[in-house]
């Protein structure tokens, strides 16, 4: 398994059980981002609705990786950015390079981020989602070559914001209840 | 598992992330040479995930009119008495529209008028939004053996609201009339002038190039124009409304924001369709 070469000594052996223990709290935080990007998806009727998607991704991407980088590598974040972009009908790419930048800046802040309390990752995390959408808005812009009416991205930018506690919350419980020792 | 030294993982761990930013704008550049994939893969997409939203639909959609119900209580004797005036105005209205129903017939009669013919169409329930931030458009389940096509059209109750642009096995997509892709040839009713209605995302599209001479007027009836054989003539769309800073813009009649039943109907237009996958290109105007 990924890690532990990096631990030499004696430990239990790899039986399936184990194993699959092991593969199961790896692919939590994917198998959870990708869960709540489907249910972003489900016919509630909410106008404005769409928008919850990108915002929703952005804030799962953010938070696994800070706080679960081993198990949010950037080719999972890639293969979310393009599921993102599939259900999203954004063109491609687009979503793609949103999130691994944002994936970037959170991996290189950990260590800073890791010692502060909630609300520092959260006021951190708001330029970010700005950022985000602004670029989303530019890219989407070159590659239609119009000029899009940037209304829904500014929208999109406050919801990723407002939006991370509410998913941050629950996700730092599932955090602490699904513990892995994580070295990085 | 190779085994590689650790300073050999490291190295290659730090270039994954800048590989995968370069893939990132080699699939921007895949999107933009080959549109045909990313349908593809939308449409593959939609076919498996669609039966699952169907069956949150129904669900989901009692929850929604039981909360549409208990607002409706709180305002039932306003709501009454609105009806019941609204009710008395449109008996009025009744007995013209018959009047006219009757003369138009008699007229007709007298003309030797080649009827329209009558259109099919099937309806289907909305099971998910297929916008995103950057488009406006509705996905309807279908079901395995549809006879939907690209280029039908879609209606709601009240008026048009788009027309499908891609069918997967059991999943269509419907671009809406607020789209920022959208066209669609109209006729001002009053002046019977033509037009160009274009979206813009926004929840009112745009009306553009009219004749020299004619001016929208506030509020008059938008309908759609035959001009093309895209559309047939006279569905209704929407009302004229001057934006703020002096454009006109209209005001679709169809509940763009909340469709759940959609009826498409099959006029056998085959005049501009979106182009399909290049190995059976439709022939026809683009």
């Amino acid at each position: 398994m990924a890690g532990a070469w990096r631990y030499p000594g004696i430990r239990p052996r790899a039986t399936f059980g184990r194993r699959l223990d092991r593969a199961a709290r790896a692919g939590f935080p994917a198998t959870c981002t990708v869960l709540t990007m489907l249910i972003t998806q489900a016919p509630f009727g909410i106008p404005g609705q769409s928008v919850l998607l990108p915002s929703v991704t952005l804030a799962s991407v953010w938070f696994w990786s800070l706080f679960r980088p081993s198990s949010m590598p950037p080719p999972t974040v890639f293969g979310i950015g393009v599921l993102m972009e599939l259900l999203g009908y954004l063109p491609l790419g687009v979503g793609v390079l949103t999130l691994l930048l944002a994936h970037g800046i959170a991996v290189r802040w950990r260590r800073f981020l890791g010692q502060q309390g909630f609300a520092v990752t959260w006021l951190v995390f708001m330029p970010v989602a700005a950022g985000a959408a602004l670029l989303s808005w530019v890219l989407v812009a070159a590659l239609t070559l119009r000029l899009l009416p940037p209304g829904l991205s500014v929208f999109q930018g406050v919801l990723s914001g407002v939006l991370y506690p509410v998913l941050a919350i629950p996700l730092a419980w599932l955090h602490r209840a699904f513990a892995e020792a994580d070295a990085d | 598992m190779i085994r590689l030294s650790i300073p050999a993982r490291q190295a290659l761990s730090k270039l994954t992330l800048p590989v995968l930013v370069v893939a990132a704008f080699g699939l921007m550049l895949l999107g933009k040479a080959d549109t045909v994939i990313a349908e593809r893969a939308r449409m593959a997409l939609n076919d498996a995930l669609g039966p699952i939203y169907a069956v949150l639909a129904e669900p989901l959609g009692a929850v929604n009119a039981s909360i549409a119900e208990a607002g409706n209580l709180m305002h039932l004797r306003s709501e009454n008495a609105r009806l019941r005036q609204e009710n008395e105005y449109l008996r009025r209205w009744q007995t013209i529209a018959l009047a006219l129903d009757a003369e138009n017939a008699r007229l007709k009669g007298s003309l030797n008028w080649i009827p329209d013919p009558p259109a099919n169409f099937v309806t289907a329930r909305v099971v998910a939004d297929a916008g995103g931030v950057y488009a406006r458009a509705a996905l309807l389940a279908v079901g395995p053996n549809h006879t939907v096509r690209k280029g039908q059209i879609a209606l709601d109750e009240r008026g048009l609201i788009g027309r499908v642009t891609e069918v997967g096995a059991r999943t269509a997509r419907v671009l809406l009339i607020t789209d920022l892709n959208s066209r669609i040839p109209v006729t001002m009713e009053t002046s019977r002038a033509r037009a160009i209605l274009v979206g813009t995302n926004g929840a009112r599209p745009r009306l553009l190039y009219w004749p020299e001479g004619v001016q929208p007027r506030e509020g008059e009836r938008i309908v759609t124009s035959a001009e093309a054989n895209a559309f047939p003539a006279n569905l209704l769309i929407g009302t004229v409304h001057f934006s703020q800073s002096g454009v006109p813009e209209v005001e679709p009649f169809a509940l763009l924001q909340r469709l759940e039943i959609v009826r498409i109907f099959d006029y056998g237009m085959g005049g501009v369709t979106a182009p399909e996958a290049p190995q059976k290109s439709t022939p026809g105007r683009h």
